[in-house]
Order: structure tokens, then C-alpha cells, then sequence
């Protein structure tokens, strides 16, 4: 698969006064393939949203470099980003603030056309349509407001907003996290089908280690501004090596109580440490249940041990084992 | 049922609103047990939340409440102000999902554990630090002699949850009321949380109705379920029995609907799940649940998940089935559901 983006050590700093910094990412590095849903997973704080921001240049980046179909897009103009800007779409976690409650449906599904100036008038109107019906909803409802759908909706307009350039990545940031489940499995459903049948590459934004499970090809796990660990999903959730993945996918409970109750869990001690002073060594010493002393100190670089397409960043997982994590 | 220490009967709740009487609660009937965890879930707008804050009575000032709500046999709905304040925080407390907006941002953590237990125990000063410090530890909080002092801006989330059930336990209740309280926290932060109140519950026998609608939780902490739909309770069984044999058509859809179902070996397997290969041409599938949760307004004499039902026959639109014991009760506990045809697979009537 030829990659279609490729982030290499991407950092955002945010100032914080006093000559601080909140350090919300420090060192990602990732790649999406043509047509590959990557799953980014983190707890809040962990920086994924950002890496979304940063990739869409909704936010600048402090170093490093983005290069998107084969153009480096991390420095390029405002007037030069247009043209990328058709070809990347972000849909947000909340449907109720990221539609403009005084355009209609179709307004709003319109814009990304009449921006790039794709269509107007009467064919912008039947992309309008046509994209309304791929996403499950009647074309007449073009004619509503954000205020009289249904959180499902919205998000369905949401998609319909991203896809209507026929973009090739979509970043998704939570984007089903505000639904209830029959909802979200319902948004599910479509965003597969339409990824499937588009063909468009996909961040797919996370904290829900069982919505990545579900669609991603990949994914990669983030901590505290830096990824821990990548690889295909079977992996992941087969062969889980970094102490922070093992410990998250520990702590999900499982709809099955038989199953739920003789888990075993990775129980981490303490909280998140702060991004304005992360934790020096391996950010996620602090908290690791099997960290030695080398871990204060040396920064473990993300690198494959144990499988080509699996890199971990932690001291301890070696070809042979990876750490027993003890209750 | 003996020992029971909460009961509540064909509780209804309705609010006056612009767009005309809101039916949120229509008719519930449960009981809790000392030291039972009752776990309520549903989905948005199904009237889990309000039940449970008839309790404590916290529902706004338009809501027209009916029924009744018996603590040891004392029906709850007819306290005066003082009373309900006297109940408040020593019998019944509440642990709400937002522990930023629930604390007062400008008192200590100390000030607002101590309040109540002046309030309620006539704690002195002295009396009411030690215990203070005493309930810190019980929720987890490491240093809780210099927490005290922090205001709740100084504390992550999981923190302020553990003050929030901190200050809801500082009074020994003995229903804790908690509401969605680990969705605005991160999944190891959550996993610390329900320790608390299962600790909580085997150290001080407290009883604890738990509203979630996340079913991994309910899997995870509860031993009684009821499962909510359009205000009212469509099944309800003990957990084990409940996500090994859901009989209500709705429950089995939403288990089904979980992202995860395909992956865990049994219980949630019974409608097929979202197997397929992932390869070609057939993508994994969710089991979706189809149409929206009917309007608020109204009450027909129907089954209220008819609509959206796959397996809905014309009896299921001529009469509303009632709550139900069902025969081949496997769990011991009594298994509840509102369904004219628990049990039937959906698996046949959604994948023709």
C-alpha cells in the first residue's frame, strides 16, 4: 500500500507562560495508507486531537514535517492549502456545535462545493442530494435546520459535509461518542459501507478501544503526546506489547459479566502526568506497573521488536517476551 | 420480597413543557435491597435518570410526580422541605456525572466534605477533619491531608469524581444514587472509580442504584439490571442471567449493537453479532436498531418498541404488554420482561 500521508516527527507546543509549554504532542510519527482507516487511540490529554488539528493545519505545527500525497503541506500558504483542503475533510465529535445552526442541511453540505467552487446552482444542489441519500437521509431533508435533527442526523450531515468533495483522507475526530449505542452503531455501519465504497483513507480519532476494533486496519496508541505502540488491529488486540496499550485494553470492561468478573486487570496506579513537565525517560514510567530504573531515564524509541509492522516503544518487550504485568 | 429497602411503585413522571406534557416516566415499579447494586440503563430520553432522582425528589419544579417511593416502608413522596433535607445526604446521596460542575469551584474540597458532616452529624470542627481525611482514603485519594486544602480546579477528573462519592458517602447513606458517574472519565480512571463503589458497598453495606448506559460498566459492577425503554422498564433480571439469556427484544439489540459483541466468546453472541470477514466484498456489520425512540408525548396502548421491533406481530400494536415474569427462569431471580414474544432470535426477522 503506497502511503498517502506521511506525518514524521510531528510536535505541537502550546504556550503556556512563564517561558512553559503544554507539550501536547512530542514526536509523532505516523503513516496512512491509500484506502487504510487508521485507529488513533489515547486517553484525554493524550494528544490525538491535535495530531487531527495539525494535519489539517486547523492548527500549526511547532516541528516536524506532514507530507500528504506526496507534497510536503506542512509549511504551505494559506492560498495553497485550498487545493489540499479539498482532498482532506474533518467530521467533529459534537454534532450539535459544528453545524452552523442558521445554514439548512443543505446549505451546509453545499459549502464545501461552492468553497473549492466544485459545483453551484442547480448540480450543487443534486451532489447535495445524491450525497444526502448515500449517508441514509431523505434529500428533502436539505430543506431543515440543524435544530430539528436528531443527534444521528446531525452526524450523518456531518459525514455528508466531508464526503461531498470526494476527499482522500477523512480525519474523524469522536465522531460517534456523543451518540447512544444503537445510534452510533448505526453511523458505524455507514462510515464502513462509505469507506468501502469511496475508497477515502481515514483517521479515525478515538478513546473507544472497541469502535477501533470494529473498523480500523490499523492502529496506533497514544500517551501523553507520543505514540507507545502501532500495528495492524489483529495484533493490537491479539498481541498487545506496550505496558499502556495491555493496561487500556484491561480496564474496558466487557458487556459479558462472567467475563468481566475473572479478568484480570492492569490496575495504574496515580494520574495522568502533566504535559507542561512530562515525565523524563519513558513518559509513562510514572504509572507503569513493571518500570526499572532504565526507564527514567533513556526515552525508548517506537521501533519493531517483536513483529516488521508492530513497533513499541518500551525498554522491557524483547523478541522472546514481553513484561508480566502482576495485579 | 423480604429485606427490601427501597421500593418504588408505578412511579410517573411528567413535565409541563412549550411543546406540551412530557410522559418521562410511565409507570415504574423496582425494588433495591440493602447493599444490592441496581444498575438502570438505557438509552437518552428513557427515563432512567428521572427515576432515579425521584428518590432524593431532585426534579426540576415542573415535574408532576405520582405513585410512590418507600424507604423502609415510609413513602418518600409526600416529605416536607425539611424533611427531604433531613433524607438528603444521610439516607439517600447522589453522585452525578459531572464532578467539575457538580463541586463549588470556590470552596476546598475540605470545606465541602465538612459541610455535610456538620450538617447532618454535628461533627465539631476537629471531629469532622479526621473523618474527612478518613474519606478520602476510603475513595483513593493519595495525600488526602494536603487535598483537603486544594480547591477543585487543582484535581484531574477522576480525582473530583472520587471527592464527589467522597462527600456523597460522608454520612454513611444507605442508597447511593450515581448517575452516568465514570462517562466523563477516561477508561483507567473509570476502572479505579467502580473499586470505590464496589469497596464502598462490601465495607459499608451501601446500596447503589447505578444509571449508565454503558453495558461493559453494567457487565462489570451491578447485580440486579433494569433495563429502561421510553419510560419504562422493559426487562429486568439479575446481571448473569440478563446478558446470558436478554429476552426483550430491545436489550438483545442492544447488545448487539456493541461495537465489541463479535469478540466476546457467548453471551453476546445470541443474535449472530457483526461476524463476516473483513476481506472483499462483506464488511463487519453492527446490528443496528432501526427507526428513533418514540415521541415523549403520547402514550398508546401499544407496545412502545413495536415500531422499530423485528419481530413485532399485530398483537404487539393492539395492547401494551406488562412486566412479566418469564418461564425458564434460569438466574433464581425473578427475569422481567414487557414482550408479548421474549426470547424469539432476531437474527431470522433482521438478516432476510
Amino acid at each position: 500500500m503506497s502511503d498517502l500521508l506521511t506525518v514524521t516527527d510531528l510536535v505541537k507546543h502550546y504556550p503556556a507562560g512563564r517561558g512553559r509549554a503544554v507539550r501536547a504532542v512530542d514526536g509523532v510519527s505516523l503513516t496512512i495508507g491509500a484506502g487504510e482507516v487508521l485507529g488513533l487511540v489515547g486517553e484525554s490529554g493524550s494528544g490525538k486531537s491535535t495530531v487531527g488539528k495539525c494535519i489539517l493545519r486547523l492548527t500549526e505545527p511547532t516541528s516536524g514535517r506532514i507530507v500528504f500525497d506526496g507534497t510536503d503541506v506542512t509549511h504551505l500558504s494559506r492560498r495553497a492549502m485550498r487545493s489540499l483542503r479539498r482532498d482532506v475533510h474533518i467530521v467533529f465529535q459534537d454534532p450539535y456545535s459544528s453545524l452552523n445552526p442558521r445554514f439548512s442541511v443543505g446549505q451546509i453540505v453545499a459549502e464545501p462545493l461552492r468553497q473549492h467552487r466544485i459545483a453551484s446552482g442547480r448540480t450543487a444542489v443534486d451532489k447535495v442530494c445524491e450525497m444526502l441519500e448515500r449517508v441514509g437521509l431523505r434529500a428533502e431533508m436539505r430543506h431543515r435546520y440543524p435544530h430539528e435533527l436528531s443527534g444521528g442526523q446531525r452526524q450523518r450531515v456531518g459525514l455528508a459535509r466531508a464526503l461531498v468533495c470526494g476527499p482522500k483522507l477523512v480525519v474523524a475526530d469522536e465522531p460517534v461518542s456523543a451518540l447512544d449505542v444503537s445510534v452510533q452503531a448505526s453511523v458505524l455501519n455507514l462510515l464502513t459501507d462509505l469507506q468501502a465504497d469511496l475508497g477515502f483513507s481515514c483517521l479515525f480519532i478515538t478513546h473507544d478501544l472497541s469502535v477501533v476494533e470494529f473498523l480500523a486496519d490499523r492502529i496506533a496508541v497514544m500517551y501523553l503526546g507520543g505514540v507507545v505502540e502501532s500495528g495492524p488491529r489483529e495484533q493490537i488486540f491479539t498481541d498487545p506489547q506496550h505496558p499502556y496499550t495491555r493496561a487500556l485494553l484491561s480496564a474496558a470492561p466487557v458487556p459479558d459479566p462472567a467475563a468481566q468478573r475473572q479478568r484480570r486487570r492492569v490496575v495504574l496506579s496515580g494520574d495522568v502526568p502533566s504535559p507542561l513537565a512530562p515525565p523524563s525517560g519513558c513518559r509513562f514510567h510514572t504509572r507503569c506497573p513493571v518500570a526499572v530504573d532504565r526507564c527514567a531515564t533513556e526515552v525508548p524509541d517506537l521501533t519493531p521488536v517483536r513483529a516488521p509492522d508492530h513497533p513499541v516503544a518500551c525498554h522491557l518487550v524483547t523478541e522472546d517476551s514481553v513484561p508480566t504485568l502482576a495485579q | 420480597m423480604s429485606g427490601e429497602l427501597l421500593s418504588i411503585e408505578d412511579l410517573r413522571v411528567s413535565f409541563g413543557t412549550e411543546d406540551g406534557l412530557v410522559l418521562a416516566v410511565k409507570g415504574v415499579s423496582l425494588t433495591l435491597a440493602p447493599g444490592e447494586i441496581l444498575a438502570l440503563c438505557g438509552e437518552s430520553g428513557s427515563g432512567k435518570s428521572v427515576t432515579a432522582m425521584s428518590v432524593p425528589q431532585l426534579l426540576p419544579p415542573s415535574a408532576t410526580v405520582s405513585g410512590a417511593v418507600r424507604l423502609d416502608g415510609r413513602d418518600l413522596l409526600g416529605l416536607s422541605t425539611s424533611e427531604l433535607r433531613e433524607l438528603r445526604g444521610s439516607d439517600v446521596s447522589v453522585v452525578f456525572q459531572e464532578p467539575m460542575t457538580s463541586l463549588n469551584p470556590s470552596f476546598t474540597v475540605g470545606f465541602q466534605i465538612t459541610e455535610m458532616l456538620h450538617r447532618h452529624e454535628k461533627l465539631s470542627r476537629r471531629a469532622a477533619r479526621a473523618r474527612a481525611v478518613e474519606l478520602l482514603e476510603l475513595v483513593g485519594i493519595p495525600d488526602p491531608r494536603r487535598r483537603l486544602k486544594e480547591y477543585p480546579h487543582q484535581l484531574s477528573g477522576g480525582m473530583r469524581q472520587r471527592v464527589m462519592i467522597a462527600i456523597a458517602v460522608a454520612c454513611e447513606p444507605r442508597i447511593l444514587i450515581a448517575d452516568e458517574p465514570t462517562t466523563a472519565l477516561d477508561v483507567t480512571i473509570q476502572a479505579g472509580v467502580l473499586d470505590v463503589f464496589r469497596s464502598l458497598r462490601d465495607r459499608l453495606g451501601t446500596a447503589i442504584v447505578l444509571i449508565t448506559h454503558d453495558l461493559g460498566v453494567v457487565a462489570d459492577i451491578a447485580d440486579r439490571v433494569a433495563v429502561m425503554y421510553a419510560g419504562r422498564v422493559v426487562e429486568q433480571a439479575d446481571v448473569t442471567e440478563l446478558f446470558a439469556r436478554p429476552l426483550h427484544p430491545y436489550t438483545r439489540g442492544l447488545l448487539g449493537a456493541l461495537p465489541g459483541a463479535a469478540h466476546h466468546d457467548g453471551a453476546a453472541h445470541h443474535d449472530g453479532g457483526s461476524e463476516a470477514g473483513r476481506d472483499g466484498t462483506r464488511r463487519r456489520r453492527l446490528r443496528e436498531i432501526p427507526g428513533m425512540v418514540p415521541a415523549p408525548y403520547d402514550d398508546p396502548a401499544a407496545c412502545p418498541f413495536a415500531p422499530r421491533c423485528p419481530v413485532a406481530a399485530d398483537d404487539c400494536t393492539a395492547a401494551r404488554p406488562t412486566l412479566d415474569p418469564q418461564p425458564d427462569d434460569a438466574g433464581g431471580g425473578a427475569h422481567l420482561a414487557a414482550c408479548f414474544h421474549p426470547g424469539v432470535s432476531t437474527v431470522e426477522a433482521a438478516d432476510v
